[in-house]
């Protein structure tokens, strides 16, 4: 659904702003906007209001004081933040994991993929009008949180891993509780998918909005759902493998159209895709330390790793510089998601109805944390 | 920092080990020492003192504290070998899963026979610096010259058509340029990823790359923000983190951590326009 070809009242392009305090912008995101009636021409959007100089604070931390400051940017999936971070620390120091603790991480990732894609599911939803999947989602996101609540104590900003492995052995009767949540979770999904998948209006609303085609997302640098949304087969958890996804069985979903609704397909079944890597990590737990064996002060070489995951938004990285036998990074970048794909924004806008545009911000499933840092 | 801890991952736990059975052996003729003479001392104050401390000569407890070195050393040297021992014994037993074993840092290689560089260095006289491989990751470094040149070399000829990460790190001491700015590219094909570094002096700028992907563009404007590094031909070289009027570049290492007094674009009738921060003079007036 674009926008009528001419303007229906000939009056001159109106530039308003939209944001930074917008309910639909899911934070303090800031667009400017160049109106032609309700047509978008062009939009700049502007970034920075949340913007807490995480990099810089990076390099007075050692290595582990750096974690808790991960989950800060993503607030919404800091499971994987720290799951990035972690990788890129024991591929920088040559620490190897545990088995077991490979698998609690997958197990708390992909928890954390299925909260992170409900509360998208939720405001997207909102955003374009469905009240109604806000309120399931949140009750069955919070069986999630509670699950995490039991292992570590927090419920957003979790601090759920360490380099070596995660801190903690999963509490008594913790894995029947995850498996209980897992195994009802594809009925939920279902309970979702009634509400929009063949909804009248939501189809109206997303299908051929916000199309980019394979090409323009690869030079965009698109990466996670919208770039899977666009047809390309790409998942870091296949490409890169990291803790044991390589042992484990699931697929990767894309997309034909390129549109919102695509991605929204996408997406959903990717749920189904991380209860089936629950499922099956639970299954198959190994026994053993949930630590490595690592020097408690840890100390790197010189030298430069990028080491990333498949976080709920996209590739997450994180760029690492050391000096020799440094305690601290020298240099801590982090490659955010959010901040790539919300680049591609104007482009995949340009020519809707300003309505659009909020689906378009919904279905890229930014947080400003992680855009700004 | 403690810089009596382990010097570095790889002897941290044998280290570890050693002193720990070090300082438990000195700990051990501490206590023996300490013994006597707590209680040799208050012998006089406390009569109702056990026959046996009281009976100890002032003599004696010298002679042992003499002796204490001898025993000291011994204790250790001890303590050492059944540290070694026990260290021997693991090594017979089936063989540690390596979570168990301490960790191994990863080696610096030389990468120059890699496909890539190989290519690169045909396509493109003088492009290849130095090339290697740390922890699986080919770094190669390239002149900041010829940057535009050597990515879409990298795109069209050998398929690199995913800029992944582009950043920078400040080194402020560095003779030959004082900072790198970081490329970081993929190839779909064969999920082959490469690291282009390019050292850029503090006034020199360099050919933005968002003609060759799309992506660079707010890459740049981050790192032209956070470190002020100036990318020729940009469509809008802006700050993107910081606001405009913001004076200095945040993520450069001599910019302090606590922050600067930056009142500039808020108050263009109080603070000079374009000027961030309150100038020295005015500051001290203020104060």
């Amino acid at each position: 659904m674009s926008g009528p070809e001419t303007s229906l009242f000939d009056i001159e392009e109106m530039e308003i702003n939209f944001g930074p305090q917008h309910p639909a912008t899911h934070g303090v995101l800031r667009v400017m906007v160049k109106l032609d009636g309700e047509k978008i021409v062009e939009s700049k959007p502007i970034i920075g209001y949340l913007h807490r100089g995480t990099e810089k604070l990076f390099e007075t931390m050692d290595f582990p004081q750096c974690i808790p400051h991960t989950d800060r940017m993503d607030y919404v999936a800091a499971a994987t933040n720290n799951q990035g971070f972690c990788i890129t620390m024991e591929k920088l120091l040559g620490i190897e994991i545990p088995p077991r603790a490979a698998y609690i991480r997958m197990i708390l990732a992909e928890l954390q993929r299925l909260a992170s894609h409900l509360v998208w599911f939720a405001t997207h939803a909102i955003d374009i009008g469905a009240i109604t999947p806000f309120f399931y989602n949140f009750r069955d996101r919070d069986e999630i949180l509670d699950l995490f609540e039991e292992y570590c104590g927090a419920r957003l900003t979790l601090n759920t891993m360490k380099i070596g492995g995660v801190p903690y052995e999963l509490p008594d009767g913790w894995v029947d509780r995850c498996r209980k949540v897992a195994d009802a979770f594809p009925a939920k999904i279902d309970e979702y998918e009634t509400l929009l998948t063949e909804n009248r209006i939501w189809k109206k609303r997303t299908i051929g909005i916000g199309v980019i085609s394979p090409e323009e997302a690869i030079d965009w640098g698109l990466t996670g759902p919208p770039l899977r949304g666009s047809g390309i087969r790409w998942d870091i958890r296949k490409v890169f493998p990291y803790d044991r996804y390589d042992e484990i069985d699931f697929d990767i979903p894309i997309g034909k159209n390129c549109d919102t609704y695509d991605r929204y397909l996408v997406r959903v079944e990717e749920m189904r895709q991380s209860v089936r890597i629950i499922q099956q990590c639970l299954d198959r737990l190994p026994d053993g330390p949930v630590v490595a064996r690592a020097p408690k002060v840890l100390r790197a070489k010189e030298g430069m790793v990028y080491g990333s995951v498949e976080a709920p938004k996209g590739e997450l990285g994180y760029f690492v510089v050391t000096t020799e036998k440094s305690s601290k990074p020298y240099r801590c970048h982090v490659r955010p998601p959010s901040f790539i794909n919300l680049q591609a924004m104007p482009a995949m806008i340009e020519g809707h109805l300003v309505a659009d545009m909020v689906a378009v911000i919904g279905t890229l499933d930014i947080v400003l944390g992680e855009i700004d840092r | 920092m403690t810089d009596e801890t382990p010097k570095s991952p790889e002897d941290a736990p044998v280290t570890d080990e050693a002193s720990k059975a070090e300082s438990e052996a000195a700990a051990d003729v501490a206590d023996k020492t300490a013994e006597p003479a707590s209680e040799a001392k208050p012998e006089a104050e406390v009569p109702s003192k056990p026959e046996t401390s009281a009976e100890v000569p002032e003599k004696s407890t010298e002679a042992k504290k003499v002796l204490t070195d001898e025993e000291k050393a011994a204790k250790i040297a001890a303590a050492k070998a059944k540290a070694a021992a026990k260290k021997a014994a693991e090594d017979d037993g089936p063989p540690k899963p390596p979570w168990e074993l301490k960790p191994v840092p990863p080696e610096r290689a030389d990468a120059d026979d890699d496909p890539d560089v190989v290519a690169l260095a045909e396509g493109i006289e003088g492009s290849v610096l130095a090339a290697g491989r740390f922890a699986g990751d080919l770094t190669i470094t390239v002149p900041a010259a010829k940057i535009v040149e050597i990515c879409s070399f990298l795109k069209t000829e050998r398929g690199f058509s995913f800029l992944v990460d582009l950043t920078a790190v400040d080194w402020p001491d560095r003779e030959e340029g004082r900072f790198d700015v970081v490329y970081w590219v993929h190839r779909f094909d064969d999920s082959c990823r490469l690291r282009l570094v390019a050292v850029v002096a503090e006034d020199q700028i360099i050919e933005s790359a968002t003609g060759v992907w799309k992506v660079a563009n707010w890459m740049e404007r981050e790192v032209y923000d956070l470190y002020g590094i100036v990318f020729a031909n940009h469509p809008s070289l802006e700050r993107i983190l910081t606001w405009e009027g913001f004076n200095g570049h945040p993520l450069r290492k001599d910019f302090p951590i606590e922050g600067i007094d930056t009142g500039a674009a808020i108050y263009p009738d109080v603070y000079p326009t374009g000027g961030g921060p309150v100038v020295k003079e005015e500051k001290g007036k203020k104060a």
